[in-house]
This record gives C-alpha cells, sequence and structure tokens, in this order.
C-alpha cells in the first residue's frame, strides 16, 4: 500500500475515533494535504470529515495546505517514528514537510491537526 | 488511614530580584547537598515532582524547584499589567542568584532543562565559583528556530492550546501517556504571554555559541544530557556544544525528548542517578 493509499482510508479511521471528533466539534475548515505528489482535499465539519477527495482539483480553493514527502509520512506513520520523524514540526524543520496558506485555523486547533495526520499510524503499512 | 503525603513541602520565599520585591514559590525535599532544579519555558516546578518524591535522591540532595516570577505560583511583580513580560540572560541569571543567595545555599548544584539547560551554561560562563555543579537538560549554546514564536498570543488563539499542542510533538513516543499529558497540561496553564516572553530569552538574548568556549570545568564540572526525540535541542547541537567545553560529561538518552524529568519519569532516573552520584561523591 503506497503512503497515499494509507491516507485515503482517513474517513474510516476518524469516523472511529469519536474524542477526535468531540475535539474537533467546533471547527468548520477546507484545507488540503499532499502525501507526496498527491493532493487530498479535507472539507471538515463540527470535527468530521464530510469529504475527502483524492486528485487533483481545478480551481479548488482552500484554507491551508500541508505537504510532505512520501519519504516523511512513511516515517511519520511508523508505530514508534524514529527522532525527527515524530512530529509535523520536526517534518518542517528538517525540511521534509511545508505549511502555506491561512494558518489560522491550523494553530486554532493544532492538537487536532497533529492527531488527525497522525490517524494512519495506526494501521500497519 | 495515615493520609498519603507526599514529601515534598511549598513555600513562599519573599526576595528582591534586580531591586524589585517577588514573592516566589518553591517546593523542596530531602537534605545533603542543594540541588536547584530549573522549569523549562512557560512550565512551572511540578516539572521536577518526581525528582523532588525519590529517596534515592533525596537522602543525599536537598531538592529545591522554584517556579520563575510570572511562573506557576510565582506571582508578577507589582504592575505586571503595564508591561510585556520578557526573560533576558540578564534577569534570568538574577533571579536564579537571587533564589540562591535569598535561602543562604552553600555552592548548591542547579540544574535546569531547556531555557533552565542554556541558562546553567550563562551560569558555567559567568559564575561557575558559586556551584559545586551544573547541569545543563536539552541545553545547547543556540539552537535554530522552529516555528513563529507570535502564535503563542494572540487574541484569536488559545494561548494554553497551542503552547501544548506545540511542545507535544517535543515528548518522546515511548514516553507514558499519563505524564504526556500532564506535561502538557502545564503548557495548558501557562499566563498569557509568559511562554513567549520565556522564548525571548531562548531566541533574542541568549545567543552563547562565543561564549561557551570560556567555560572551565575545572572550575566547576558540568554535564549535559538531551533526549534523543528532541527536535528543538537535537542531540547535535548539544553534542556541538560539548564540543567546545573541554571537560564536559555529555549524555543522549534514549526515549526521551524535550521534558525528561516529567514526560517520563523513570526513564530518567536511569541518565540522572549516576549523575548525581558523581556529584555526591566528588569533594
Amino acid at each position: 500500500m503506497t503512503p497515499a493509499d494509507r491516507f485515503a482510508r482517513l474517513p474510516d479511521l476518524l469516523a472511529a475515533d469519536t474524542d477526535l471528533i468531540r475535539r474537533g466539534r467546533r471547527l468548520a475548515v477546507d484545507c488540503r494535504v499532499d502525501v507526496g505528489g498527491e493532493p487530498f482535499f479535507l472539507a471538515i465539519r463540527d470535527g468530521a470529515l464530510a469529504s475527502l477527495e483524492r486528485g487533483a482539483r481545478l480551481m479548488h480553493s482552500t484554507a491551508f495546505s500541508f505537504r510532505a514527502t512520501e519519504e516523511a509520512w512513511t516515517n511519520y506513520w511508523k508505530p514508534i517514528p524514529a527522532p525527527g520523524w515524530h512530529d509535523l514540526f520536526a517534518l518542517t524543520k528538517r525540511g521534509a514537510a511545508s505549511i502555506d496558506g491561512d494558518l489560522r485555523p491550523f494553530m486554532q486547533n493544532l492538537q487536532f491537526f497533529k492527531d488527525l495526520l497522525a490517524l494512519p499510524r495506526r494501521e500497519a503499512a | 488511614m495515615a493520609p498519603a503525603l507526599e514529601p515534598m513541602v511549598g513555600r513562599y520565599l519573599r526576595v528582591e530580584i534586580e531591586g524589585v520585591p517577588h514573592r516566589i514559590y518553591f517546593e523542596e525535599a530531602g537534605q545533603g547537598i542543594p540541588l536547584v532544579c530549573l522549569h523549562t519555558a512557560g512550565a512551572d516546578n511540578r516539572q521536577y515532582r518526581h525528582l523532588l518524591a525519590d529517596p534515592d535522591v533525596t537522602r543525599r540532595f536537598r531538592v529545591l524547584a522554584f517556579d520563575l516570577p510570572w511562573h506557576g505560583k510565582s506571582t508578577p511583580p507589582d504592575g505586571w499589567e503595564r508591561s510585556e513580560y520578557k526573560l533576558t540572560t540578564q534577569s534570568y541569571t538574577a533571579a536564579i542568584r537571587a533564589f540562591c543567595r535569598a535561602m543562604e545555599l552553600d555552592k548548591p548544584v542547579v540544574m535546569g532543562c531547556s531555557i533552565g539547560g542554556r541558562i546553567v551554561l550563562n551560569l558555567a560562563i559567568a559564575h561557575a565559583a558559586e556551584f559545586r555543579a551544573l547541569i545543563a537538560l536539552e541545553a545547547a549554546d543556540f539552537q535554530q528556530p522552529w516555528y513563529d514564536t507570535s502564535w503563542l498570543h494572540r487574541a484569536d488563539v488559545h494561548g494554553g492550546e497551542v503552547c501544548a499542542a506545540l511542545v507535544s510533538g517535543l515528548v518522546a513516543p515511548q514516553s507514558p501517556a499519563v505524564s504526556r499529558h500532564e506535561t502538557l497540561w502545564m503548557y495548558m496553564q501557562g499566563g498569557p504571554g509568559v511562554f513567549k516572553g520565556d522564548l525571548y530569552f531562548y531566541r533574542v538574548d541568549g545567543d552563547l555559541r562565543e561564549k561557551v568556549k570560556t567555560i572551565d570545568t575545572r572550575v566547576c564540572p558540568l554535564y549535559l544530557l538531551t533526549g534523543e526525540y528532541d527536535f528543538s535541542c537535537t542531540p547535535e547541537d548539544t553534542l556541538r556544544t560539548a564540543g567546545h567545553i573541554p571537560g564536559v560529561d555529555v549524555t543522549i538518552m534514549k526515549e526521551v525528548g524535550h521534558f525528561p524529568m516529567s514526560e517520563n519519569p523513570a526513564q530518567f532516573r536511569k541518565y540522572i542517578l549516576p549523575v548525581l552520584d558523581k556529584i555526591s561523591s566528588s569533594p
């Protein structure tokens, strides 16, 4: 399974985590996550995924984007990630990931997004 | 049944720091060599509660952990509402020396973590003869910034939650969930702008890259211990710093991040007890 295939399972993973949905219950945002060269468009409403669209979309507006290399996601999603691969900001600091756009909704809900993007860690590759 | 009391006792100390009256909260336990513990930026002395309750430490050391002004139960100085809090090398050094002097501690050991580790390096640079030994946890002479601190204090982002979420990545994945979340809870409780004000010292005022070369470990032994999962002060940062200090004792701790004493007390104990053994057995 490719890293993008793993991320495509996010709706099921989030639906199974009622505590994470509870923590994001005041959040409504559209954002983009790139797994290597493959973009995903997330529509988050009340902490749940209203939709997850995989692949390029013409003129699709999002508040912010979080992009990381396949290597970064593969390491980030290991059950016990190695030092320097274990946090979103560890990835950005080492140059394996970047964040662009309006960071306000991201920072207002930072732990939610860290935990959301770590969900594929729960499933073996 | 007798009450299940923990051994540490908390008190308030009245002390002037740089001519300004302060009321400083501290906790202490044990007897013997004074061991003053400095918490990380934006946190408080509760980070050391496991050390304060460890008989293998307190039978040889009088452990004292104080809250910096503006932190924990140490209130800010009168008139704080008209100022912006900014920790500096000078004010931090003055607070530590004032506490040690006011408590009449004779050549204490000082152990600090993160900003506390950085200021320990400054104590080694400028005041080594006042201390029996110095222990810097998660410390380096300089570290590359990894986020914009302006996010820490603004009206549209909850300060406590964003501070905790930012530093959550500095906790090692192996650390017990209970200890991880207790460590984060302390960050959620910091006053507005205090973590940001501490980082002024870290980011702007406390670059020690040239000065560490003057440290003389023959005057005062210096120990550096850094967790392998700390990507703020990386093992490479600490090892680079150690490379400039002849005689320094440096250890990279496995399965630990930026908050060894609070995120994984059992793991930290494996590394700090041998250091305390060396200090207590030397004259």
